[in-house]
């Protein structure tokens, strides 16, 4: 019962612990068992979360029995307890892809760090994802920041590049962060509180307060840059395409979305209060914003060439996706941009993971060049890859089907048919980039004879598991679609 | 599982089966190339056994899985469903037994991947036609267009991988910037996408909307070859003969024209099209798909474009019956999925007999080769009577009921389109037999005799002949599919 009680707490603290433990470990191989059953532990105590959370329907964890506002609490709820359950499923995923992918791109003696590095990250998400203090976010927000920046830069040994992408993401990730933090102290100025949860209360008693919206204004413009959100995922695509391959699936599948679960929760549920500000937020910002990453990050992607980039750049119309669902302000809207949230992690986590194993099969880095009848030579893998691609698109029996299903719903919803037709044509253009590597892998010819790197069969499961996944959940969508319902009763309210 | 449901499951897995067979098989010619013909009877046979059921009023359904409430994948058979179903299986006997001369006959290479992506299309067909929601009918949709890619791209030269791209771009982009933004919109103001006799379309639903929603249909099927969308039929005419004779006479359009039947059947309901008129529109621009593409077949020499101009036309009758929304209409329009089908497979067949027969491709070139082919001519002479619509032929009953159906819905000046289209249509299918007839020789035929390639077209020709006399058979079903 003790642990049953404290589960919120031990998801972040047992990670962190290993996270130490690991740091120490000389060989590469106890280091990776050890965060593979941290991860394992992990996966496990989300699962019984969902219980608790089921029967008490929110749980608040008081750290160190300091009741807030004193303390600081965590909030589980049915908002957030699908995203860590996402957060621990995929993690194990990567860390099981991780196990010969990271060893052949970074070298050995620096692997047992790397993995802490790796906990750190993990535990910094699970943080992100439970917090119910503003101030206590901006914590994990670094610790997120700086642990993903070191592993992103542990790619330098592939390709130098990985150094600059890191550096831009550690300027930009700092300047997003001085934003959230500068809101955090006008938010306390105007309520003398930092629990989200109290937040709401003294916002009501308050009424209209300009400090209040000022730094509201300023936490969202913060937390944008984490989300990569359009214009401000300038760091995003660099990042993502030099990052050893096992550091981008994780990163891609879950580390924005938790930031942009928490950017919904801001606008939908503590600040719902001042309409005035979130109302314009969200239909003269967030709705244009959205609609430019749709089609900048499709159009972008059909003109890139080097595919982990590519994929980057689909990452920033699939996040434009997402907020532009919960730009509609609806209970619908929401509850799609939330499955979306899910299904998206494992379609784009999938993609990287394949990308990766073409990769290193080729033994370079892969482009619609060097790709060129890579699908022939490795089978399963490319099946794998393709059926992740025609999730990407929404192709029926894939998960990306259900997020449109319901991505469509919301819009029809709102009766305009200018939004129909947004997404009608983005999602046909994305068919363009993904038919294009499609042909290249599976039709042309290689300008030389390929020599394949036998693939390691790990990496191949965590692919498939993650493959798997996603055609459950396209023939099998209740589990997906009634916890984004659920999220958005949470969220929004049961409209 | 009823032995219905079990027949039904063997319907759909036979053409399948059939294609797993001919990998496995790939080393003997003989035997890989029997694994159409005998699919095709047994997919046939089980056809009739679900057309009986139908007749006598049983359901026959499986459902396997719902997706999302309202979405389900699941087989109902609808009693349009039996007849795309029977002509679908039927004509595949035939088609497969002609591809296995015509490919001989032209040497063809990879004949393995023609045959599996030949099967696989049929079930692509299949799996339409016992559809009972309209997303599985949207997956089976686009299965049948990517398997048919491989077939039209078969001959690997630049033309047709120009017309394979061009073949994907229209069908697949129409079918994701409208079909499937339509299906869901059926779905949101709905609930369900489950066909159903009499329509799904909530009455609540704005009048105004109407024809917005039909359009998206009528042009998200890109299938059904509405000018301004037809450009993909006559560019996959580069594939081979038998390809274009089943695929792009009766499995490939006849899914686009029968989808679109029975969204206006199942999904709208006739009731809702005739009486708020929100498919006139679409009475003028079938219409005009007749009239126009009628006359460019008339410019054409190629014969096999010819015959691709022919079939844009006469797809046109079908969405004509459809948009008109009558009793008799639709009836016209389902009893012309039969005989157009019947009819221009025979043309096709033809096609690709003169050609691996006599090497010859072009109309002009046809003078005086009547008395060396005389059976290829002699059914080419009678399915294009069929599809003039001169009795004792099949096409004469379905563009009777047509024109019924145009008087029915007040629009009698479609009459004299019909009347013109028929003259055009004697113009450009009659020059043909009148060359190889009548002219004299201009040079010396060189001849081969593929027997494989001769006989199916007879058949089919005879066919045409019989459907006029059985047709109150055909219209046990096609009743059903009209009457209250």
């Amino acid at each position: 019962m003790l642990i049953l009680d404290n589960i919120p707490a031990l998801l972040v603290a047992i990670p962190l612990l290993m996270s130490a433990i690991v740091s120490v470990i000389s060989s590469d191989r106890i280091a990776w068992l050890f965060a593979l059953l941290t991860t394992l532990v992990c996966l496990f105590m989300a699962y019984e979360l969902i219980d608790i959370v089921s029967a008490k329907q929110i749980l608040s964890y008081a750290f160190g029995g300091w009741e807030p506002p004193w303390g600081i609490a965590f909030i589980v709820d049915s908002a957030n307890v699908y995203l860590i359950l996402l957060v621990s499923f995929i993690s194990v995923i990567a860390t099981i892809y991780a196990h010969t992918m990271l060893a052949r791109e970074i070298a050995v003696e620096d692997l047992p760090k790397a993995y802490a590095v790796w906990l750190l990250t993990i535990a910094s998400l699970f943080g992100l994802s439970m917090t119910g203090d503003a101030f206590n976010l901006f914590v994990f927000l670094e610790i997120s920041a700086l642990s993903s920046i070191t592993l992103i830069a542990l790619g330098a040994g592939q390709d130098r590049r990985a150094l600059i992408a890191a550096y831009n993401y550690l300027i930009i990730g700092a300047i997003g962060a001085t934003f959230y933090v500068i809101g955090v102290g006008y938010l306390y100025a105007a309520t003398g509180t930092l629990n989200l949860l109290n937040i709401i209360e003294r916002l009501n008693e308050l009424g209209t307060n300009q400090a209040a919206i000022t730094g509201l204004a300023f936490m969202l413009a913060g937390i944008m840059v984490k989300a990569g959100i359009f214009p401000v995922h300038i760091w995003l695509p660099a990042a993502y395409s030099y990052a050893p391959s096992a550091v981008s699936s994780l990163l891609s599948a879950v580390a924005t979305k938790v930031a942009i679960y928490y950017f919904a929760r801001l606008i939908f549920g503590i600040f719902m209060n001042i309409t005035q500000l979130i109302d314009f937020f969200l239909l003269y910002v967030l709705m244009p914003v959205s609609v430019t990453a749709i089609f900048y990050g499709t159009i972008a992607a059909i003109y890139q060439t080097d595919i982990k980039r590519l994929f980057a750049l689909s990452s920033i119309a699939q996040i434009g996706y997402i907020t532009f669902a919960f730009s509609l302000n609806s209970h619908s809207g929401v509850s799609s941009g939330v499955i979306h949230i899910i299904n998206h992690a494992l379609i784009k986590g999938a993609l990287f993971m394949a990308v990766g194993i073409f990769a290193l099969g080729i033994g370079k880095r892969a482009t619609m060049v060097s790709l060129r009848g890579v699908g022939r030579q490795m089978p399963i893998t490319f099946a794998g890859f393709v059926i992740a691609g025609l999730a990407l698109i929404g192709v029926p029996l894939t998960a990306g089907f259900i997020s449109k299903l319901y991505l469509f719903k919301a819009v029809f919803e709102t009766g305009n048919g200018l939004f129909v037709a947004i997404i009608a044509i983005s999602s046909a253009l994305s068919v363009l980039y993904l038919w294009k590597i499609f042909e290249v892998m599976w039709l042309q010819e290689p300008y030389q004879p390929l020599k394949i790197e036998k693939e390691p069969a790990v990496a191949y499961i965590s692919l498939w598991l993650m493959v798997i996944a996603i055609i459950v959940f396209g023939i099998y969508s209740n589990g997906v679609s009634s916890s984004g319902i659920l999220a958005a009763n949470a969220l929004i309210g049961a409209r | 599982m009823s032995s219905l449901q079990l027949i039904l499951a063997i319907s759909l897995a036979t053409p399948l089966i059939s294609a797993l067979a001919v990998l496995l098989f790939h080393k003997n010619k003989n035997l890989r190339d029997i694994c159409g013909p005998i699919g095709g009877i047994i997919t046939f046979t089980t056809a009739i056994v679900i057309a009986l059921a139908i007749i006598d009023g049983q359901v026959v359904s499986i459902t396997l899985w719902h997706i999302a409430p309202g979405i389900e994948l699941s087989f109902r058979v609808t009693a349009l469903g039996t007849l795309f179903g029977l002509v679908a299986s039927g004509l595949w006997i035939l088609a497969s037994i002609y591809s296995v001369g015509y490919m001989r006959g032209s040497k063809d290479k990879n004949q393995t991947r023609f045959n599996f992506y030949y099967a696989v299309a049929i079930h692509a067909a299949m799996a339409i036609s016992y559809s009972g929601n309209l997303m599985m009918l949207f997956i089976f949709y686009e299965v049948l267009t990517f398997s048919t890619y491989p077939l039209v791209t078969h001959n690997q030269t630049k033309s047709a991988k120009d017309a394979g791209r061009l073949y994907m771009g229209i069908l697949v982009s129409t079918s994701l910037l409208l079909f499937l933004p339509a299906i869901l919109w059926v779905w949101v103001v709905s609930g369900t996408l489950n066909l159903t006799r009499g329509g799904i379309i909530p009455v609540d639903f704005p009048s105004y909307l109407l024809p917005i929603l039909l359009a998206m249909f009528a042009f998200g099927i890109g299938k059904a070859a509405l000018i301004p969308i037809h450009r993909w039929l006559p560019a996959a005419m580069v594939a081979p003969t038998p390809v274009s004779a089943l695929l792009h006479a009766v499995a490939v359009v006849k899914a686009g024209v029968f989808s679109f039947l029975t969204i206006v059947v199942y999904v709208f309901g006739t009731e809702l099209l005739s009486s708020s008129g929100s498919a006139v529109w679409l009475v003028w621009l079938a219409a005009f798909t007749i009239l126009v593409s009628s006359i460019i077949a008339i410019t054409k020499d190629d014969l096999k474009a010819r015959l691709a101009y022919s079939t844009i036309s006469q797809l046109s009758y079908i969405v004509l019956g459809g948009a008109l929304a009558t009793y008799a209409a639709i009836e016209g329009a389902a009893l012309h999925i039969v005989m157009h089908a019947t009819a221009k497979i025979t043309l096709f067949f033809c096609a690709g007999a003169i050609y691996v027969n006599a090497h010859i491709k072009k109309i002009s070139e046809l003078d005086g080769l009547g008395t060396r082919l005389p059976h290829i001519f002699i059914a080419f002479f009678i399915a294009s009577l069929s599809i003039i619509g001169i009795p004792p032929l099949g096409g004469s009953w379905s563009k009777f009921l047509l024109m019924v159906g145009s008087v029915d819905s007040g629009i009698p000046l479609i009459l004299g389109v019909l009347a013109v289209s028929s003259l055009l249509n004697v113009y450009y299918l009659l020059e043909p037999c009148a060359r190889a007839f009548f002219k004299p020789a201009q040079k010396e035929f060189h001849i081969e005799n593929h027997t494989l390639t001769i006989f199916p077209p007879l058949i089919t020709a005879t066919l045409s002949l019989l459907l006029f006399f059985a047709v109150d058979w055909v219209r046990l079903l096609t009743n059903l599919m009209v009457m209250p």
